[in-house]
């Protein structure tokens, strides 16, 4: 399943291998059909928050968001790559935790790119910026990361709550990240004397500030809803449906397009993935697996946790390692929950989509005469995974002494 | 290579982002004259296909691909450099666009001319043996043709060197 994902044969969804898949591993017994029931139950909702969010970005780029980001980048990094890339990490790191990790990689990311090249800047340190912040600032709200969203159902965490406890590893990764990237692409950012650029003059449209009111709001609702005891999920759906109806009173997009940004194969694809993960889970997996995860919130123990997840996320994919160790964290704690989410959204940072995955990927492109040049995103994933590691436990594990899980 | 009957050489300019103008610049004022002029402007692969990668990375995300986008911005950013440096120099000129390592890319360029300017790159604040970047020093050790090596911003005066160490070893005796 993990192998058609990457390599998606003519095109097709990953849904058209998961979904046979939880079928087989039902139809063969291998999880009962309740079993398959409380899954399909507990991934709902989520499965709904997720539809939302997706939604929301794209309506946000629809309306310019990502475009008036540009904007504002070019302004404050205008003649220096430094300031450029300060720009750049504030706004990849409040574009992921608020409109999730997707936004970052593929709306975000392609608009810093330009913004670089408009400027005559090696776009270089911005770019690895953009995917290495689509991961490890994930951290910070449930909404960041389809992995938070996840384990944010198990963890019984308010949205309030979960905030509060991944704010201070969330800004302690943002300034490890930028540390390393500022002496990693010394070289990028000092070439050459700071060069005055002109504005362009064919980008002087205004902010859509109706679109960062709605969002705004969104953000408030998912704190008010969830401390009301109301699932957050109708917060994004209700900021959802303001932007789609505005959207499409305004004739600015179609019902069609918004049902395809919905991603509904993805929807199913994950669905599909979930049930798959619980019956390998209950049939051994977890039985191996167990020994390895300790209980308890102790400093090591939540070393532990987070080091197995970024392993186990590097060797298939974040997904799949989170769905594995959720059920195996949940009896120890919150604390141990958002050990693993350490764990699965900053280890990514080493092999963006597992090992496996990168070896069929570097053998299909290779195939085409273009292998992959992944050197240099591998030694900086060396100098920020390990240490922002050790860093964001130590972060979550004071913020549990003093606050408490 | 031109030689002594051919006496239109040939200099091959690199422009990178950054440091592109004092490279023109220099040609402008050191070059031959009646020397055939080529902008080389070389795209590295790396961040597009980091964008690649993450994008696969979410997996079963059916969106689309921003790795296209990626590739498509990236050619016309070398265009447009490669303009801006054509109109600086302000001579008839060839232009050449090419997507590989940028050492690699520049010394294999260096096989086809009698000069290849280059602007340092690194770090200039702390000036030392490790001072020339990466790629800059690549290129100086492997170019097939002299190297003109410029500052991107005037040189520094002769002032500024660092004294002599202030031991000097004893020498050896005979």
């Amino acid at each position: 399943m993990l192998a058609w994902a990457v390599t998606r044969p003519r095109g097709w969804p990953e849904a058209v291998a998961a979904v046979p898949a939880a079928v087989i591993v039902i139809a063969v017994g291998a999880i009962g059909g309740r079993g398959a029931l409380t899954e399909s139950r507990q991934l709902g909702p989520v499965i709904g928050f997720l539809a939302a969010i997706l939604v929301l970005a794209k309506l946000c780029d629809d309306d310019g968001v990502f475009r008036a980001c540009g904007r504002w980048m070019a302004r404050a990094g205008a003649g220096s790559p430094g300031r450029l890339l300060a720009a750049v990490f504030g706004v990849a790191a409040l574009t992921t935790a608020v409109l999730s990790l997707d936004a970052t990689v593929v709306l975000l990311t392609p608009v810093v790119f330009a913004t670089a090249s408009r400027l005559q800047m090696r776009a270089r340190p911005h770019v690895y910026a953009c995917t290495h912040l689509a991961n490890s600032a994930s951290l910070l709200l449930p909404v960041s990361n389809l992995t938070n969203l996840l384990a944010f159902a198990a963890s019984g965490l308010s949205f309030g709550r979960f905030a509060e406890l991944m704010a201070v590893p969330w800004l302690a990764i943002i300034a490890l990240e930028y540390a390393v990237s500022r002496r990693f692409f010394a070289c990028d950012l000092h070439a050459g004397p700071p060069r005055p650029v002109a504005d362009d003059p064919g980008e002087r449209n205004g902010l859509p500030t109706f679109t960062l009111v709605v969002v705004a709001l969104t953000l408030a609702g998912f704190a008010a809803a969830s401390a009301v005891g109301v699932n957050p999920a109708w917060a994004a759906a209700a900021g959802a449906a303001v932007l789609a109806g505005r959207a499409l009173t305004r004739r600015q997009v179609t019902p069609v397009s918004l049902v395809k940004a919905a991603d509904v194969p993805f929807l199913l694809f994950v669905l599909g993935l979930g049930i798959v993960v619980a019956a390998v889970t209950a049939n051994g997996l977890r039985h191996a697996l167990a020994p390895l995860v300790p209980g308890g919130t102790s400093l090591l123990a939540l070393l532990a946790v987070a080091a197995l997840a970024a392993a186990l996320a590097n060797v298939c994919n974040n997904l799949p390692a989170v769905l594995v160790l959720l059920p195996l964290a949940t009896p120890a704690g919150p604390g141990a929950v958002l050990a693993v989410l350490l764990g699965v959204n900053i280890g990514p940072n080493l092999t963006y989509t597992g090992s496996l995955a990168t070896l069929l990927w570097r053998r299909i492109l290779a195939r085409r005469g273009s292998a992959p040049d992944l050197g240099e995103f591998t030694r900086l994933g060396l100098l920020t995974v390990p240490a922002g590691l050790v860093l964001t436990v130590l972060a979550l594990w004071a913020g549990l002494r003093l606050v408490g899980g | 290579m031109g030689d002594a009957d051919n006496p239109a050489r040939s200099v091959c300019i690199w422009v990178a982002e950054g440091t592109w103008p004092a490279t023109v610049d220099a040609a402008l004022r050191l070059a031959p004259a009646g020397a055939r002029f080529t902008l080389l402007h070389v795209t590295e692969p790396g961040p597009a296909d980091a964008v690649r990668g993450a994008h696969l990375g979410l997996l079963g995300r059916g969106g689309r691909d921003p790795g296209p986008q990626m590739t498509e911005l990236g050619t016309t950013s070398a265009a447009a450099l490669l303009a801006a440096a054509a109109g600086r120099l302000g001579r008839r000129c060839g232009q050449r666009a090419v997507q590989g390592q940028a050492e690699r890319a520049v010394v294999a360029a260096s096989a086809d001319a009698d000069l290849l300017i280059v602007a340092r790159d690194g770090d200039r604040a702390r000036l030392g043996p490790r001072s020339l970047g990466r790629v800059t020093r690549f290129v100086v050790d492997h170019a097939a043709c002299p190297v003109l090596l410029v500052w991107p911003e005037p040189a520094p005066a002769v002032g500024t060197m660092p004294a002599p160490p202030p031991h000097h070893p004893h020498p050896p005796e005979h």
